[in-house]
C-alpha cells in the first residue's frame, strides 16, 4: 500500500494578544509549502494548545506572540506537553522577542525563534526540519 | 488680478469667523526672505467641480480640511501613547512628555485590562503591564493621574470592549480632583467592530457590545459634552494588513453602523454625530496616504449626508487621529526607522490630521526608551516649527496626481461600502468572515511581495549590513504582576464589600434589561469595584464573543 | 512509540496512542493493519456516528460545539472528526474547525481530530471511516464527522454516518436550490441554523415545502437553532435520537452500516489495486493507438 506522509504542524497563539497576522501568515506559507496546518486562533491558554497537539498529533507546534509575555507562556506550552508525556513534539516562536530572550526560551526547550524580518523560506525549513527529526525518532 | 468671487465670499464668512474667535499663531507667517506665504492656494479659475468636490477648508465635503485656518490656526495636536507596567510607573512617563512638549497624553492599557480581566485572573498570568498599564480600580486610575490636572490635558484612552468602565473611572478620578464633567476632554476608543477583524481585543458578542456603545454615546451627550465617544480606527485594520481602500471602507463601514445602532436607539443624529472621531494609520506610500486621508474626509461628509440626513457642519466633519504604521518599522537598522517614521508623519500633515503619534524607532524590538519617544516626539515638532507645511492649507490640493488618487480611493472605497451594506450589513460580513479573509489576503500578498524581494525594505531584504550591536531596551520589571495583584487584594479589603455586592447585582438586572447601564456602572466603580467584576457580571448576561479564526 | 506500546495505550484510551494511531492509519503505515485488527467491535457496532454538512459559514462548527456541550452534561464521551479540504495545489491544508471547539480541548472525553481530504478519490471516506472506528473504539458512543457541503466528497462521507444533518442559514444566497439535488435529499435532519437573524422563518418554511415535495421516502424535518446561544440543540439532539431508533426499529441503520462497509471495501480495494495496475500498465508500454476502455478490460480480465 501506498503511504502517504504528510508533515503536521499546530500554530496558536498563547496569551491575550491578538495580533495575528504573522501567525496567520506562517499557517498559510506552511500550507502553501505542504504542510498540513492545525490553526488554533488567538487567546489559548498554554495547556490547551498541549492538549490540540496531542489530540492532533502534529509534528511541531508553532507559538507566536507580541505582547512581551513569551517569556512566561512559551515555556508554559513546553511544560504541558511534558506533563502530557508529548516532550518529543518540537515546539517553535516567533514575535518581538528580544536577543537576550531568545537564549532563555531555547533553554527551556523552544527549539527555534523567529524575530521579525526572518524569510519566510527560513522559517519553513525550520519546520521541515523539526518534523524530521521528530519522525525520525 | 481680482479674486475670485466664490474665494472672497469665502474669506468674508468661514475664514473671518474662524480668525475672529481663533486667530492664527503668528500674524505673519513668513519665508527665509521675509515674503509672506499664501495662506491659501486654490485654482485661478473656480469651477461647479471644485466646489463640489474641493471647496474650501472648513466647507463641505472637507476635502481640504475640517476648519478654515487648519494648521496656521493651531499645530495638530502630539499626541504619545504611553504606558506600561504599574499606573505609578506611566504617571512618571505622562509627567516626563508633558514636560517635554507633549499636548495631550494617550493611555495604554495590558491586555488583561483591554479584556476585561483583573491583574489576579488566571487569563493575565504573564501579561500584566506588557503592553500598557494595569488597572483594575479606580485606585489604580488615581494613581496614574495624580498631580496631573484633568481640566488642562486631553487624554485619549485606547479602550473598547471595557470602555464604558475605564471612561467612569476617568470621570470619577476628574470629580475627585474638582474637575466638573462637562470640562472633561478626550477620547475613548470605544470601536468594538474593528477588535473583531483586526485587533482581538473583544469579551461580548456584537450585539450587547454595540448596545454598550450606544449606551456611552447618550451618556456622555449629557455629562461630559466635551468629551469625544468613539474612535473608529481604521489603524488596526491597516496594521492586520489591509490595503488603503479596505481601511477607509471598513473604517466608514463601522462609522455608519455605530451611526444606525445609535440611531435604532432613539437618539438625536446631531447631538451623538460631532462626538465622532476617527483613526487612521499613515503608512509610507507618501501620496496615496495624503489622498487617503482627503477621501476619507469627503466620503464620510457625503455619507452623513446622503445616506443619513446630517444638518449640523460638526456632524459631517471627519475628525481624525494619526499613528504611524508601526508594522513598517524594522528590527535591522533601526535608526532607518526616524526616516520612515518622518516621511508618514508628513503624509498625516499634508492630509490635514487633527492630532498624530509618531512610533519610535525601536518599537520592532521592545517597549520604546525615553530617547526614542523623545526622537519621536521631535520629528513632529520639526515638521511642525521647520519644515513650512504648517503653514500654508492643504497643499498638495491640484496635484494632478493626489486629486485622481483622492478620487479612486473615494470610489473604490464605496463600493466596498456598498457590498458590505448588501451582503447584509458589517455585523453579519464579520460573523461570515468575508472582512477578515479581504484584510488576509491583502496581507498575504504584501508578505509575499516582500519575501519574493519584489518589494524592497530598506536594511531588511536589501541593503543589509551584519549588526552586532544589541539597542538598548526597556523592560517591565517582571515584579509589577505581583505588586499589582497585592494592591488590588488591599483594595478589595479597603472599600465596602457589601455595596460593592449589591451594586454589581443591580448591574447584572440592568444588563438584562434594555436601559442605560452607565449611570450603575458610575456608580459601581466610584465604591472601587473592580473591571474584572464588572465585566464578569455583563459576561454571565451577555456571554462571550468567539472568534471564527 | 512501539506497536506494542500503542496498542496498549488505545486500549488506556491515552489521547497520544488516539492520536498517532489515526495519523500511520492515515499515513497507510504498515502498522495499520495491527492497529485497525485491535479495535473493539462491540464498542464500534453500538456507537453513533452523525454527519454534519452544510455550506460554509452555515454555523456547522458552532452548532458541533453546543452539541458537545450538551453531550457532555450527560457525561457521554465524543469524538470529533472535522474535515478541511487540501490545497490542490501543494497538497497542504489549513484546518481552522478545531477554533470554535477549544473550549473542549482539554476534556479528556473530547476527542477530536481534524483531516484534510488530501485529494484521494475515494480514499477519504476509507481513512475517515478508520478514524471513526479508533474512536469508537476508545469509548466514544457518538462520533460526530463535521465536513463542508459543497462539492461530491461529502457523499462519500455522508454514506458513512447513521444520521446525516444538513446545516444551513438564512442569506447564504440560493444555495438552496443548488443543493435540492444533492444533499437535501440524503439528510435526514434539515437544521436551520442562525435562527436569530432575519429569514430564518422563511428558509424554515422553503425547507419544508421542498422535503414535502420529495414525498414519503424523505423523512427529512426541519430544526431551528441558534448555536451561537446553545438554543435549540436539546430539541435536536431529542430528535436525533428519534430518528435513530426509528432507523434501529426498520432496519435502516443495519443497511446504511452494510452499504457504508461495503463502500469503504470497494474504496480500499481500489486504493490498494490502484499503484498494482498502474505498474501494470506501465511495464506493458501500450501502443497510442488504441481505445484506453478496452485495453483496461484486457488487463484486468488476465490480473
Ligand atoms: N447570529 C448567529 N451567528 C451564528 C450562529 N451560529 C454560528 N454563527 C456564526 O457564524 C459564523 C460561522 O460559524 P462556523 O461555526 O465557523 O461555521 P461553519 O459552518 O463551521 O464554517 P466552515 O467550517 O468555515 O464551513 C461564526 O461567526 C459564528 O459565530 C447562530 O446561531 N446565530
Ligand atoms: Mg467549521
Amino acid at each position: 500500500m501506498e503511504t502517504t506522509h504528510k508533515y503536521r504542524v499546530l500554530i496558536g497563539k498563547p496569551g491575550l494578544d491578538g495580533h495575528d497576522r504573522g501567525a496567520k501568515f506562517i499557517a498559510r506559507a506552511l500550507r502553501d509549502a505542504g504542510f498540513e496546518v492545525v490553526y488554533t486562533g488567538i487567546r489559548r491558554s498554554p495547556e490547551e494548545i498541549a492538549a490540540a497537539a496531542i489530540q492532533e498529533d502534529v509534528d511541531a507546534v508553532g507559538l507566536s506572540s507580541l505582547s512581551g509575555a513569551h517569556i512566561r507562556l512559551f515555556p508554559a506550552v513546553v511544560e504541558a506537553l511534558r506533563k502530557a508525556g508529548a516532550q518529543d513534539i518540537p515546539v517553535l516562536g516567533g514575535g518581538v522577542i528580544p536577543e537576550e530572550d531568545i537564549v532563555t526560551l531555547k533553554a527551556a526547550g523552544i527549539v527555534e525563534i523567529f524575530t521579525p524580518g526572518t524569510p519566510i523560506d527560513k522559517i519553513i525549513s525550520a519546520y521541515r526540519e523539526a518534523c524530521e527529526k521528530k519522525s525520525s525518532v | 488680478m481680482a479674486k475670485h468671487p466664490k474665494l472672497a465670499e469665502w474669506e468674508k464668512n468661514e475664514l473671518a469667523k474662524s480668525l475672529s474667535r481663533f486667530p492664527e499663531r503668528k500674524e505673519k507667517f513668513t519665508n527665509h526672505g521675509g515674503e509672506e506665504i499664501l495662506r491659501l492656494a486654490a485654482p485661478e479659475n473656480i469651477d461647479d467641480a471644485y466646489l463640489e468636490n474641493l471647496a474650501f477648508p472648513g466647507q463641505y465635503p472637507y476635502t481640504r480640511g475640517v476648519q478654515p485656518t487648519m494648521y496656521r490656526g493651531r499645530l495638530w495636536t502630539m499626541r504619545q501613547y504611553a504606558g506600561f507596567s504599574s499606573a505609578a510607573e506611566s504617571n512618571k512617563r505622562y509627567r516626563f512628555l508633558l514636560e517635554q512638549g507633549t499636548t495631550g497624553l494617550s493611555v495604554a492599557f495590558d491586555l488583561p485590562t483591554q479584556i476585561g480581566y483583573d491583574s489576579d485572573d488566571p487569563m493575565s498570568v504573564g501579561e500584566v503591564g506588557k503592553v500598557g498599564v494595569a488597572i483594575d480600580s479606580l485606585a489604580d486610575m488615581e494613581t496614574l493621574f495624580d498631580q496631573i490636572p484633568l481640566d488642562k490635558v486631553s487624554t485619549s484612552m485606547t479602550i473598547n470592549s471595557p470602555a464604558a468602565i475605564l471612561l467612569a473611572m476617568y470621570v470619577a478620578v476628574g470629580e475627585k480632583q474638582g474637575v466638573a464633567p462637562e470640562n472633561i476632554k478626550g477620547t475613548i476608543q470605544n470601536d468594538v467592530l474593528k477588535e473583531y477583524v483586526a485587533r482581538g481585543t473583544y469579551i461580548f458578542p456584537p450585539k450587547p457590545s454595540l448596545r454598550l456603545i450606544t449606551n456611552i454615546f447618550q451618556w456622555c451627550s449629557q455629562k461630559t459634552p466635551a468629551f469625544n465617544t468613539i474612535s473608529i480606527s481604521g489603524y488596526h485594520i491597516r496594521e492586520a494588513g489591509s490595503t488603503a481602500v479596505q481601511e477607509v471602507a471598513f473604517t466608514l463601514a463601522n462609522g455608519c453602523t455605530y451611526v444606525q445602532t445609535a440611531l435604532d436607539a432613539g437618539l438625536e443624529l446631531d447631538v451623538f454625530a460631532r462626538r465622532l472621531a476617527f483613526f487612521f494609520n499613515a503608512s509610507s506610500d507618501l501620496l496615496e496616504e495624503v489622498a487617503k486621508f482627503r477621501a476619507a474626509r469627503r466620503l464620510w461628509a457625503r455619507l452623513m449626508t446622503e445616506r443619513f440626513g446630517a444638518k449640523n457642519p460638526a456632524s459631517l466633519m471627519l475628525r481624525f487621529h494619526t499613528q504611524t504604521a508601526g508594522n513598517t518599522l524594522t528590527a535591522q537598522q533601526i535608526d532607518n526607522n526616524i526616516v520612515r517614521v518622518t516621511i508618514q508623519a508628513l503624509a498625516a500633515v499634508l492630509g490635514g490630521t487633527q492630532s498624530l503619534h509618531t512610533n519610535s524607532k525601536d518599537e520592532a524590538h521592545s517597549l520604546p526608551t525615553e530617547a526614542s519617544v523623545r526622537t519621536a516626539l521631535r520629528t513632529q515638532q520639526i515638521l511642525a516649527h521647520e519644515s513650512g507645511v504648517a503653514d500654508t492649507i492643504d497643499p498638495l490640493a491640484g496635484s494632478y496626481y493626489i486629486e485622481a488618487l483622492t478620487d479612486r480611493i473615494e470610489r473604490e472605497a464605496l463600493a466596498l461600502i456598498d457590498k458590505i451594506e448588501e451582503s447584509g450589513g458589517v455585523v453579519k460580513c464579520i460573523e461570515e468572515g468575508f472582512i477578515q479573509r479581504q484584510i488576509e489576503n491583502a496581507a498575504y500578498q504584501y508578505q509575499l511581495e516582500i519575501e519574493r524581494g519584489e518589494r524592497i525594505i530598506v536594511g531588511m531584504n536589501r541593503f543589509q549590513i551584519q549588526e552586532d550591536k544589541k539597542p538598548p531596551l526597556l523592560r517591565v520589571d517582571p515584579e509589577v504582576e505581583k505588586t499589582q495583584v497585592a494592591k488590588l487584594a488591599e483594595v478589595k479589603n479597603n472599600r465596602n464589600n457589601e455595596k460593592v455586592a449589591a451594586l454589581l447585582t443591580r448591574l447584572e438586572t440592568a444588563a438584562q434589561g434594555s436601559g442605560n447601564l452607565m449611570p450603575i456602572i458610575y456608580d459601581s466603580v466610584k465604591e472601587y469595584a473592580t473591571l474584572g467584576e464588572i465585566c464578569n457580571v455583563m459576561r454571565k448576561v451577555f456571554g462571550e464573543y468567539k472568534d471564527r479564526g | 512509540m512501539t506497536i506494542d506500546r500503542l496498542l496498549e495505550g488505545l486500549k488506556q484510551r491515552d489521547p497520544r496512542a488516539i492520536g498517532r494511531a489515526i495519523t500511520l492509519v492515515e499515513n497507510g503505515d504498515e502498522s495499520a493493519q495491527a492497529i485497525l485488527s485491535s479495535l473493539d467491535e462491540d464498542l464500534i457496532s453500538q456507537a453513533i456516528i452523525l454527519g454534519i454538512t452544510g455550506p460554509p459559514g452555515a454555523g456547522k462548527s458552532t452548532l458541533t460545539n453546543g452539541i458537545i456541550s450538551e453531550l457532555r452534561q450527560s457525561r457521554k464521551r465524543i469524538g470529533i472528526i472535522a474535515i478541511d479540504p487540501s490545497s490542490p495545489i501543494s497538497g497542504g491544508a489549513i484546518l481552522g474547525d478545531r477554533i470554535r471547539m477549544m473550549q473542549h480541548a482539554t476534556d479528556r472525553d473530547v476527542v477530536m481530530r481534524s483531516m484534510a481530504t488530501r485529494g484521494r478519490l475515494g480514499g477519504l471516506c476509507a481513512t475517515a471511516g478508520a478514524a471513526v472506528r479508533i474512536m469508537s473504539s476508545c469509548g466514544c458512543s457518538t462520533i460526530i464527522i463535521e465536513t463542508v457541503g459543497v462539492g461530491q466528497s461529502e457523499m462519500d462521507i455522508i454514506r458513512l454516518a447513521d444520521i446525516t444533518l444538513l446545516v444551513l442559514a438564512p442569506g447564504l444566497g440560493d444555495d438552496i436550490q443548488a443543493m435540492k439535488a444533492g444533499l437535501l435529499e440524503v439528510a435526514d435532519i434539515l437544521v436551520v441554523n442562525k435562527a436569530d437573524c432575519k429569514g430564518a422563518d422563511i428558509l424554515a418554511m422553503d425547507l419544508e415545502t421542498v422535503s414535502r415535495q420529495e414525498g414519503a421516502t424523505n423523512q427529512a424535518r426541519v430544526s431551528m437553532t441558534v448555536a451561537t446561544e446553545n438554543k435549540g440543540i436539546t430539541e435536536l439532539l431529542e430528535r436525533i435520537a428519534e430518528v435513530d431508533s426509528e432507523h434501529r426499529d426498520s432496519g435502516e441503520r443495519e443497511k446504511r452500516r452494510r452499504g457504508a462497509h461495503d463502500q469503504e471495501v470497494l474504496d480500499w480495494c481500489l486504493e490498494i489495486l490502484r499503484p498494482r495496475l498502474l505498474a501494470e500498465i506501465t511495464k506493458r508500454d501500450l501502443p497510442l493507438l488504441g481505445d484506453p476502455r478496452l485495453k483496461a478490460k484486457e488487463i484486468l480480465e488476465e490480473q
